[in-house]
Formats: structure tokens, sequence, C-alpha cells
């Protein structure tokens, strides 16, 4: 598990600009979105020749022992030897892969991408759609807002999804008592709890807000109800980061980080650990992957834990959002698509695989099936003082919103958002300025890149 | 024995043809790995990249672009700096230190001057990421002693200090590496010097001053010229330290930083070759600019 985190610093997820490619593909738009597929269905006999022909795939992942998982699959197709590749997790893995792509050779068949760098890879046709092999058929056994993060806006279906990271709130029962705080269930609420603990103590937080980890503040706009991106057309990306709702929730937190009550250190860092574990925050607004993550680095805090939904905007209407989870995708280019597509639907799809992802590398399910079974949602673990805390987190999941997308140029976004808004949140200075910023450094790189931008 | 006897002349007449053998591994290398990579940079950076469009040919816009810059003129200001106050002082222990090794009045020279070398032996990264630990604001040691002593630590990864802390670590890691070079210069000094100046009566201090120091002013300039590649190229330190000061050290804080995230975040493969180019145009001004200024002092 450890490191697993890291790779999910990125959150979210999100669909669309596939959009560009399908329509650029269909040429003038004539058909309707969804019927412009490229490529024609495969049929069961190409597909039956194709899993028993001896095949060899090479998948980079950076998920943990993947092998019990895929050796499954071996199993099941004994005629299919898979490579599995640690090429590094997250943005190490992304680089290697656009180098091998650029190149034309050294690519693997199949990859694991995040949810948030689907549309990033997909406008760069890097992507195989994996509707010829059947994977529209999948859709029933994925929680809906995992699907659109895999689908592009043509229909086409860009990867499977491993995993997922709906957020919550993970808060420190000790601290909340000490203080007299009730879990708050709204964000005013928090608020108020956020300034009375910190008149009470000022060496704690309530939480830390990492100035570096722009995957939580999409988070909070996905939350929110927020729609920074979308793809409009083939060539044009809405941009849309200062609007007034986005400069409401960077109030909103500017406000609290500047008389102190929530503090900004980078996270995932030494100083973000020993923080942790010494009890600086009250609170750690996370991911469904953050439980497991949380038991293994701050030990010492075993039984003060707790976990609830975030705090609202709606009390009323329940809503969250989702940070980190990735997919199986398909890399163009590959000579065994069949193979390939098989492998990335057997991970994600198979029940003893699935299971396997819960409980042997504590992946957060994507897929119904595992978010209701017993086995998985009823785990009493002692660090959160025998809360059922997988059961909190997946009826989370049912509510985040299916709608975010995500921007084709995800890196640059995030770099920009380190450089303003997270930097506006170290420095204390003025986020909605900083939130100006970013918009304006994003749309004169989405120009650059040849987009017609709309805000 | 007769094909013995041909070959042998053959070999006279043609002497070049056995020196053009010899260097012909180095040519190879040195076209493969430099020769070719920046033909095909130059290349690159005229054109465009573009995710809707694909690549166009786009001349010098890249340069007029990089020009106007301002992130990348902040981080050439930057490296300027750093040079101008970090060079200095390294140099001057480098000197202090080879004088000292030299002077033979050390006890322990060996021991001393391995002890001064042994930083340059550790990787920059691991030397960074030592310095970013001890440089922590609440759990290195330096915080912590503060905090015992009562103090407010100072704030190494702030960004007033920051490029004093990087200077240190530079300086950390260089000292020993420009002491060797300045040391093996000093050795090659003519003892007869030496006994001439003491038949003279002039003392250690005069004859560092008066015949060592102006008779290593090559190995010197050697010393500087390194610097002024390495400031410039300033690269891993600050790509490390971000990590502890996200928003200390921005993507723009050096030129070949600016030029790394160019190219692998923002996938500008053209314009990070372009600034690529124009940084290697201002490292060789300098150096040249170093040249000149020392060369008309020399000749005063």
């Amino acid at each position: 598990m450890i490191g697993l985190p890291r790779t999910r610093r990125r959150a979210g997820i999100a669909v669309t600009l596939a959009a560009v490619l399908a329509l650029s593909a269909c040429g003038g738009g004539s058909k309707p979105a969804g019927s412009s597929s490229q490529a024609q269905a495969v049929s069961q006999a190409d597909i039956d020749k194709a899993m028993t022909t001896p095949t060899q795939l090479t998948f980079w992942t950076w998920v943990p022992d993947i092998k019990k998982e895929v050796a499954l699959f071996e199993q099941k197709y004994p005629a299919i030897k898979v490579t599995v590749v640690n090429a590094g997790q997250g943005e190490p893995q992304y680089t290697k892969l656009r180098t091998a792509l650029k190149a034309g050779t050294g690519a693997p068949d199949a990859a694991q991408i995040e949810f948030q760098y689907v549309p990033t890879f997909s406008i760069t046709k890097s992507l195989v759609d994996l509707r010829p092999y059947g994977a529209e058929a999948l859709k029933p056994q994925f929680v809906d807002w995992t699907w659109n993060q895999v689908t592009g806006s043509g229909g086409q279906v860009w990867a499977i999804p491993q995993d997922t990271g709906p957020m919550g709130m993970l808060y420190r029962k000790d601290i909340f008592d000490k203080y007299g705080i009730a879990v708050p269930k709204t964000w005013d609420e928090f608020a108020t709890a956020a300034r009375k603990l910190h008149a009470a103590d000022p060496k704690v937080s309530m939480t830390n807000l990492a100035a570096n980890q722009n995957g939580v503040w999409m988070g909070l706009l996905w939350q929110a109800g927020i729609k920074p991106f979308e793809v409009t057309g083939a060539d044009s990306v809405k941009v849309d980061l200062n609007n007034d709702r986005s400069k409401k929730l960077g109030a909103y937190w500017d406000g609290l980080i500047k008389d102190g009550s929530v503090s900004t250190d980078p996270d995932f860092t030494d100083q973000w650990y020993q923080a942790l574990n010494r009890g600086q925050y009250a609170s750690w607004l996370t991911a469904a992957w953050g439980p497991v993550f949380l038991s293994g680095s701050a030990k010492s805090t075993s039984g003060k834990w707790r976990a609830a939904p975030l705090p609202q905007w709606d009390a009323s209407k329940p809503t969250s959002g989702n940070w980190g989870g990735s997919t199986t995708a398909v890399v163009a280019g590959t000579k065994n698509p069949i193979a390939a597509a098989k492998l990335a639907e057997f991970l994600n799809t198979d029940p003893a695989s699935t299971k396997m992802f819960a409980s042997q590398q504590f992946l957060f399910p994507a897929t119904k099936a595992v978010l209701t079974d017993p086995a998985f949602v009823q785990e009493k673990p002692a660090f959160y003082g025998g809360q059922q805390v997988n059961q909190v987190f997946s009826d989370i999941s049912a509510t985040v919103d299916a709608k975010f997308q995500w921007p084709p140029f995800l890196d640059q976004t995030v770099n920009d958002w380190d450089e303003t808004v997270g930097k506006s949140f170290a420095n204390k200075s003025d986020t909605g300025a900083a939130l100006d910023q970013w918009q304006s450094r994003t749309t004169t790189y989405a120009k650059n890149q040849g987009f017609k931008v709309n805000p | 024995m007769s094909r013995l006897a041909s070959s042998r002349p053959r070999r006279g007449v043609d002497p070049a043809a056995s020196g053009y053998l010899f260097v012909a591994p180095f040519m190879l290398v040195f076209a493969a790995m430099l020769v070719l990579p920046l033909a095909y940079a130059a290349y690159l950076s005229l054109f465009q990249d573009r995710l809707i469009g694909g690549t166009v040919f786009a001349g010098l816009d890249n340069y007029v672009t990089a020009l106007h810059d301002d992130r990348l003129l902040q981080g050439v200001l930057r490296v300027a700096k750093f040079f101008a106050f970090q060079v200095p002082i390294m140099l001057a222990i480098s000197l202090l230190a080879a004088l000292a090794i030299d002077s033979g009045l050390l006890r322990f020279a060996k021991a001393f001057r391995l002890g001064i070398f042994l930083p340059y032996a550790v990787p920059s990264v691991v030397a960074t990421l030592m310095w970013g630990y001890l440089y922590g604001p609440d759990f290195g040691p330096v915080a912590q002693l503060a905090d015992k002593l009562g103090l407010a630590a100072p704030k190494f990864l702030s960004g007033g200090w920051m490029l004093g802390s990087m200077a240190n670590i530079v300086t950390w890691e260089f000292t020993g590496y420009n002491m060797i070079i300045l040391y093996a210069a000093l050795r090659a000094v003519p003892h007869e010097l030496y006994e001439a100046a003491a038949v003279d009566g002039a003392s250690a201090w005069r004859t560092a001053w008066s015949i060592k120091i102006p008779a290593i002013r090559p190995a010197i300039l050697l010393c500087v010229i390194f610097s002024v590649i390495g400031s410039f190229q300033l690269f891993a330190e600050p790509n490390l330290l971000q990590r502890l000061a996200p928003s200390v050290i921005d993507s723009g804080y050096t030129p070949n930083l600016y030029a790394y995230t160019l190219a692998f975040t923002g996938q500008q493969v053209n314009y990070a070759a372009a600034v690529s180019f124009l940084l290697g145009a201002v490292i060789v001004v300098a150096s040249y600019t170093v040249l000149f200024v020392t060369s008309r002092r020399s000749n005063r």
C-alpha cells in the first residue's frame, strides 16, 4: 500500500475529450454522436481465436503484487502470457509512455492510467477505443460516475475503471471530543469548528489543505458542483476556473488559512507525516484509499480516527468528489488489441480479481458488486475504533457527481495551479486573484495548443 | 616477410590515417551523443507541435516568444545572482584549502584533503535530500536545536533564504572538486620560485599572494568557467527542493528547470528546445565575458 496514495495524488476523473477524436473522425458530424465509432465490432470468433493464440502482452502498472490478479487471467487464458512492468508511479510512467509512443517502439499493450489523465492521453490518440471489444456491455457493473470518467463524449470507452477515491473526511475523534466539537455536517459548521479549535489550541489545525495538492482542490470543486472544464467541440474547450462559485470556494479556504485555523503544509512529506502522527491536524479531507494509507503511516494514532462524509454546501443534497483512482487502458499501436482489451476487462470485472484488489491491495472498488459485498463493507478496522469505514465510503461513492470533466492537458493545468492557487494558500495571499491567474495561464496554454477557448 | 616489408612503408607514408583511427572512437561518440542531439534540438526548436493542428513550421517564433518570456528572464537573472555570490565564496574557500594543503604546514594534510573532497563523491541528488532534511522547518536538527534553546529557527526553505540555502548545498558539494584542481596546479609551480622568494625574505603569506596565486591563475580561470556553466545549469537542487517548498520554487525558478517543465509537463518540446538554446547562448556569453575581463586584467 505504501506509495499508492501518491499515485492518486491527483484525483479524479473525467471523460470527455474523446469527443475531439470522435468528431474529427466522422468529419462534419452528420452522424449522431455515438454512432461515429471508427472501429467495427470484433466478432466472437475473432475474440476466441485471439484468446487461444499464443500471445505475449506487456502491461505497465504500479499496483503492487498485481501479478496475483494477472495470474488469474493467465489461468483462464493459458495461451496469453502477460509481462507486468512497473514503469514508475503516475507521472514517471506517463513520461515513459509518451516517450515510447513518440518513438513508435517500446510501448506496452496495456497500461494503468489514472482517471484524470484519460482525456490527456485520449486527445493524443494514445488509447484504443474499447467498444469493438464489447466494453460497452460492462457499463452496468460499474458505479455510474466511474464509467462517465472513462467515456469519451463520442461514446468511446477509453479504459476500464480499476479503483476509485470518492472523498470523505477522516477526523480525530479524541481531538473533537476534547474540545466539544460535533462532526461538522456543513462547511459552515466546519468553519465554526475550525475557529473554535484554533482559539482553544493554536497548535492544532482543523485540517491541512496542502498547497501542493491540486487533487484535493479538484475534488472540492467537484463536490461543489463546479464544472471547470468541458469539451465543447472537436477543437474547443471550456475553461472556467475563476467563476463566482470557484471564487466563493477560494474565499472560504482563504479565510480559514489566513486566520490560521487551517494549515497548508505540503502533503506526503516527512513534515506532513510527522504532523499526522503528532495530532497537529484534527482531520484529513481525503479519498477512500485514505483510511488504509493512514493506518499504515500514522500507526501511533490507532483507534483515534473516525470517518465521515465531507461537510456539505447543501446538507439536504449530500454530494462528493473524487480524488485518485486508476483505470486499465489499451495503448494505441498494440498488435494485440483483443487480448489487451480482455486483460483490462478481466482484471477489473472478474469477481475473484476485483475482490482480490480490494482485499489484498486495498484498492477502493469501482464495481457495484464489491462495493456492496458484505465481506468488504462490514470490515471493522481497529484503527478506526471498529467503525465500518468501507461502508462510509461506499455510501459516499454513490453521491459523487457524475458530470465532472478533466482538461485534455492535465499536467499543465496542475502545474499552473501549483504556481498560482497553491502558492496563494502557502503565502496567505489573495486566492481570488490567484484563481484569475490560473484561468489566464490555462487559457493561454490552451490557445497555444490550438484550442478555441470558451470562458 | 615480403608482406610485412611492404606494409611498413605504407604506414610511414600516411601517418595521418592512424591519427584519424585513434580519434575515431571519440569522434563517433561525440557525433552520436552531442552533435546529433544538438542538431536535432535545433531542428525541433523551429517547429510548434500542438494538440490541435499537429506540427507546423514556426521559423524563429519560439525564440521570439522566449526572448519575451518573463519567467525565463527571471530565471536567468536568478541564476546570475546565484553565480555572483556563490562562486566567489566557493572559490575563495577552495583556494584557501588548496594553499593550506600545499603549504605543508598541516599535520593531517591527507585526511583534510580527502575530507573536503568527499562531498563531491556524494551525488548531488543525495546531497540535496540530505540538506533538505537538515533544513526542515519542524523536524530538522537545526530547527530542533533552535527550539530547545528557545530561539526562532531560520526558515531555510522560505522565499528569502532559498537561494542562500541552495548556494550552501552547491558550495558544500563543489568546494572539494575545485580545491583538487587548484591544488594540482600548485604542485606544478616550480620550486625554484619558492626558494628565490625565501632568499628574498618573503613570508609564507607573501609567497602565496605574489607567487602561488598568480602562478595558478589559469587553473582559477578554469574553475570560474566551470562554475559559470554549473550555476546557469542549476537543476537537481531546485528540482528536489521544490518538493519541500513547492510554493517557493516554481517551475521557472532556474532556466533549466523551466525547460524541463516545458518539455515534460507542458509537452512543449519545441519551445523547450528553443529555451535550451537560448540558455546555451547565455552561458557562452557569460563564459566569454569572464575570459575577456580576466585576460584584460592580466594584460594590464
